[in-house]
């Protein structure tokens, strides 16, 4: 038998029982959909969690100083931790493969300009910030290579700040005081957005020394290492180890690489939207019901057919084929079917609720039709088995 | 060419075993035109699907143009049903939902003969037995008469050497089966085998070669001594 053949003659029995194959391919159709939906959604918030991770970039590896240990308590406690200082930032530069070392200290402080006045987060940085974090500035520039010690009273804005102590005016080169220390502002960055409930625009930006100073913290928070792509992570985190534990005397902080973080991240979304995927398979289960259950009532119903398919010179083989090939035609179709619903409703949602991140990989539809396909066949195998081994005489004598 | 020594077909029927075939030593010539006859229940349609390759005798050999076909497997008494036997029923056994034209077509779709053959074949065949004006029509569109023809279109298509038909005038009137006897026997011109089963004395009597069935055996049979 050809294959035109085998699609012309089952298709024919569709056409003959439309609302009976309608349903049954709703069946699946509406388990396709819900798989569909369901990991569109869930990769969507997969992607969308992860940008807002790795908005920074993710070759990032940040220091913190006290050890996290097993106990889940950190030793800085004990007071025996020793604080991570600009010198250690200075000597992470040297390293090899480092591109851009950042320090920071953050805090609050009240700002004051122009007669207004804000409370606002106050980063100190190093000056090589935005270079570690893939920021910009608008207008102005960051503060220039100085010696840490000797740090002058510099401030860049975040566009927030900005706009509110200085509306419509040119904020650079004016001075406003920041926990009653005068700085001048010699930037202004460009407007970020939030990043998991922190404003980055309502923001000033201090060099590091100075926010040490004006918090009186004995040390930084964090140190972070921006490093080449065409490196593992493996090599800098040792690298900086090594580095760390020769200054410190042993290893009293922890590094924590990002990559590694969106990795764990990374899995475990990944293992929700396979649990959601899950749920939408549960439909599906029941549209295989649905084409178990159709295609044993065509095997009983057309048994004289299959007789006389039989006397005709069909194998049995053919009449398997047959009956498999209506299953999984019918199956493929509602899965097709339930790809343009899934697709459709996922992207309709969007449109509804922008704040919806719906993404649906090429992968999760070819897989999604290929497992319709398969439940045709393993819901199809046991009718056709039965239609294949019906007695011919038998067959043929029913009416 | 039909070659029967010793046939013998049982069923069991609950506990109880029920011979339907007892011991048949038949021959059958090439393009010889055989009425089988006899009341029901005497094994003429069992026989019948035995020559038919649609069953399987419990003992005895049939051999088929001098092969032996009673040990052969399924794909290939299938192969020999579809390239020597064609089925004539008495229900006809159209598929309802296919056109006349497709219904003809049936068994060359089976077979996997290219398209562009089948399509000059059908045609052909459409033509001899008077169905132009018929062929998208479906079975339930069709009369009696039209779906025995369309039914004898299909036996034939694959210009099969044995033509078994079963009672084929059991549901048409007087006219109509008188028509369609005729083009069965117009084949039998055409050197086909025919095998013709029938409970009707008449009908039988047409044929050159007229067996007489009861419980299974042969009780009389005009044609043995050639």
């Amino acid at each position: 038998m050809l294959l035109p053949d085998l699609v012309k003659l089952t298709s024919s029995s569709f056409l003959s029982y439309r609302m009976r194959s309608f349903l049954t391919g709703l069946g699946i159709a509406i388990g396709i959909t819900a798989v569909i939906l369901l990991t569109s959604i869930g990769e969507g918030l997969h992607q969308f969690v992860l940008a807002e991770f790795s908005q920074f970039g993710t070759n990032i590896i940040t220091v913190q100083p006290g050890k996290t240990q097993t106990q889940g308590g950190n030793v800085g406690i004990l007071g025996s931790v020793r604080a991570l200082s600009l010198d250690d930032a200075d000597a992470l530069r040297r390293l090899p493969y480092i591109e851009h070392v950042n320090v920071s200290v953050a805090g609050n402080a009240e700002v004051k300009a122009n007669g207004r006045m804000r409370r606002t987060m106050v980063l100190g940085e190093g000056r090589e910030f935005a270079g570690a974090f893939t920021m910009k500035v608008q207008s102005g520039t960051f503060w220039p290579d100085e010696d840490n010690e000797q740090a002058r009273a510099l401030v860049v804005l975040g566009a927030k700040v900005s706009q509110e102590l200085y509306p419509g005016q040119n904020p650079l080169g004016s001075y406003l005081r920041v926990g009653g220390q005068r700085f001048r502002v010699i930037g202004v960055m460009e407007p970020k957005g939030q990043i998991l409930g922190m404003d980055l625009d309502d923001t000033v930006f201090i060099p590091a020394a100075r926010a040490m100073e004006l918090f009186n913290r004995p040390g930084l928070m964090e140190l972070q290492a921006s490093y080449r792509t065409s490196v593992s992570a493996d090599v800098v985190i040792r690298a900086i180890k090594e580095s760390l534990i020769a200054r410190h005397g042993r290893e009293d902080f922890t590094v924590i690489s990002q990559e590694q973080a969106l990795d764990v991240l990374s899995s475990v979304l990944d293992v929700l939207t396979f649990a959601v995927g899950a749920l939408g398979g549960i439909s599906l289960l029941v549209g295989a019901v649905g084409i178990l259950t159709i295609m044993t009532m065509a095997v009983t119903e057309r048994t004289a057919e299959i007789g006389l398919l039989r006397a005709l010179g069909a194998q049995q083989r053919q009449v398997m084929t047959l009956f498999l090939g209506e299953a999984m035609l019918l199956s493929a179709l509602g899965g097709l079917a339930g790809l343009g619903l899934g697709v459709g409703i996922a992207q309709g949602l969007h449109l509804l609720f922008p704040a919806l991140p719906v993404h649906t990989p090429w992968l999760f539809a070819v897989l999604a039709e290929l497992t319709a396909i398969g439940i045709g066949l393993a819901s199809g195998v046991a009718p056709a088995i039965r239609a294949a081994r019906l007695d011919p005489v038998e067959a043929l004598r029913t009416e | 060419m039909i070659a029967l020594s010793q046939v013998s077909r049982s069923f069991t029927v609950g506990d109880q075993e029920v011979s339907a075939l007892r011991g048949i030593d038949l021959d059958i010539a090439a393009g010889d035109y055989v009425s089988i006859m006899g009341p029901s229940g005497s094994g003429k349609s069992t026989l019948l699907n035995l020559i038919g390759l649609l069953d399987r005798p419990s003992s005895g050999t049939y051999k088929l143009d001098g092969g032996d076909v009673t040990a052969l497997d399924d794909v290939q008494q299938a192969r020999v049903r579809s390239e020597k036997i064609g089925f004539v029923f008495q229900s006809f056994h159209l598929v309802p939902r296919l056109t006349a034209a497709m219904n003809i077509e049936l068994p060359m779709i089976l077979a996997g003969i290219p398209p562009e053959e089948r399509k000059e074949r059908v045609a052909k065949l459409i033509e001899n037995y008077g169905l132009k004006d018929r062929a998208d029509h479906r079975p339930d569109q069709l009369s009696g008469g039209q779906r025995q023809r369309v039914a004898i279109a299909r036996a034939t298509s694959m210009n099969p050497a044995v033509l078994l038909a079963d009672e084929p005038t059991g549901n048409l009137d007087q006219t109509t089966g008188r028509e369609v006897m005729a083009l069965l026997e117009q084949l039998v011109e055409q050197k086909v085998t025919l095998i013709l089963v029938t409970h009707d004395p008449m009908l039988g009597g047409r044929a050159h070669r007229q067996i007489q069935m009861v419980d299974g055996a042969i009780i009389s049979d005009n044609g043995k001594k050639t």
